[in-house]
């Protein structure tokens, strides 16, 4: 989607305040959201793409306004209701409603090390078709799709060259939206600076998104 | 307790008086004790999540990795060739760095990892990313002007100096191996690794000369 969290080349947000000292967290709740987010994700009543998506269903207003752990929260508001492990009563009264379900935690204390160890790649072992080669020159597709997706708009109808094939990973766009498990050619796509940005960019410099094949299209 | 707005380019500023909760720190209490409540969260484990990523994952890890690159030619070529297994190789697998290119800097090349799109970040090697890292102001601009970017981190990188902006819109992780610095032939792994800062591996700074360690990063 079109969306708020989509920023790659916008203008005014002002310097990177590089605070070489700064905490990771700036209060309390931020560590709270942190681990209830992990937490939660351990249920699998949503995936990686769908926290995503969910952030970026955040309203653009709101989004911009909200803090990074301020919009995690919005997102889990959102998909603990949607997902139907709260209703949107309890989330509004901070209590659970009479007789309902009591669930197990998906993730104990000594779980915690193990879960996180282990990671959960999202690189796939289908055999399939590999379209695009190391130096090929490919265009990715002007597409603007209202769902979830991984091709920033400031690459979308400028033509880059495949620099790397990643190999074969889970296609976040239909993961987001279907919950099913595409998989598809991944790569890591060279864009000149001044094909993206124009003549104000340095000549020698790029920038490398890594696209799904499906984002591409070949170019004669 | 502090609400502040980190991460919407307010810089420091508290937000208001702290006497009063703020209504996001209510929510999250109430949010919390919901889920405890209804048994969909385990209270030790929030507690050891805040542990794990606070004090015991961080760019520490990343900077023993850059530093046996330095030392080890072997460990360098198969850092850049599969940089996943070298770095699970010095117990660093997890979450967030499953799957990780490892992006050099030479005399000629200066690398750069954002993620314009929300905030990925390789974890195991470098923790929870920094607030400028999220910040709206660093994921619209790196790609646009990494120069003017890394002016505002203090670097001045030489005019024919190519700049590689890494958007990483994958499940790929990237780290940036920085440039040894000179002066210090000889020196061990442990003594590298103290040269090695969490932004020279973002790739928002270079790696400290000797002497300069202390200095924050």
């Amino acid at each position: 989607m079109n969306g708020a969290h989509d920023l790659g080349g916008m203008h005014g947000f002002g310097a990177v305040d590089p605070d070489p000292d700064g905490p990771l967290f700036h209060a309390d709740w931020e560590r709270r959201v942190l681990a209830i987010n992990l937490a939660l994700g351990a249920i699998g009543a949503w995936n990686l793409d769908q926290k995503r998506y969910a952030v970026e269903n955040v309203p653009a207003g709101q989004y911009f306004a909200a803090s990074y752990y301020q919009r995690w929260l919005y997102a889990l508001d959102t998909l603990l209701v949607e997902k139907g492990l709260l209703t949107a009563a309890e989330l509004a009264s901070g209590k659970a409603a009479p007789g309902s379900e009591k669930h197990r935690p998906a993730l104990l204390a000594a779980d915690v090390k193990p879960a996180l160890s282990r990671g959960a790649s999202a690189r796939m072992d289908d055999d399939i078709p590999v379209r695009f080669k190391v130096g090929d020159t490919v265009r990715a597709r002007n597409i603007h799709p209202r769902g979830h997706t991984r091709l920033p708009r400031y690459a979308r109808g400028k033509t880059g060259r495949i620099m790397r094939h990643h190999g074969v990973f889970l296609f976040p766009d239909i993961h987001a939206m279907e919950s099913r498990r595409e998989a598809q050619n991944c790569y890591a796509v060279s864009f000149a600076a001044r094909e993206l940005w124009g003549d104000d960019a340095g000549p020698g410099d790029a920038v490398i998104i890594d696209l799904w094949d499906p984002y591409l299209e070949p170019v004669a | 307790m502090s609400d502040h707005d980190n991460g919407h380019g307010h810089g420091h500023g508290h937000s208001g008086e702290m006497s009063e909760l703020s209504p996001t720190v209510l929510r999250v209490r109430a949010l919390e004790s919901l889920l405890l409540e209804k048994g969909l969260v385990d209270a030790a484990a929030l507690d050891e999540l805040i542990e794990t990523y606070e004090q015991r994952i961080g760019p520490r890890n990343g900077a023993r990795v850059v530093a046996r690159a330095w030392v080890d030619a072997n460990f360098h070529d198969w850092l850049l060739r599969d940089g996943a297994a070298a770095i699970h190789s010095m117990g660093y697998p997890g979450r967030q760095g499953e799957d990780m290119m490892v992006v050099e800097n030479t005399p000629d090349t200066h690398n750069m990892v954002v993620c314009t799109l929300c905030s990925c970040y390789p974890w195991p090697v470098l923790g929870l990313p920094p607030a400028w890292y999220k910040s709206e102001s660093y994921r619209a601009r790196s790609v646009r002007d990494p120069r003017g970017v890394l002016k505002d981190f203090g670097v001045n990188l030489p005019e024919n100096m190519a700049i590689r902006v890494w958007d990483s819109t994958s499940e790929m992780r990237y780290l940036v191996l920085p440039m040894r610095p000179g002066g210090t032939d000889g020196w061990d792994e442990n003594r590298l690794a103290e040269l090695v800062t969490r932004d020279s591996m973002i790739g928002t700074g270079l790696a400290l000369a000797p002497g300069a360690q202390g200095g924050g990063q």
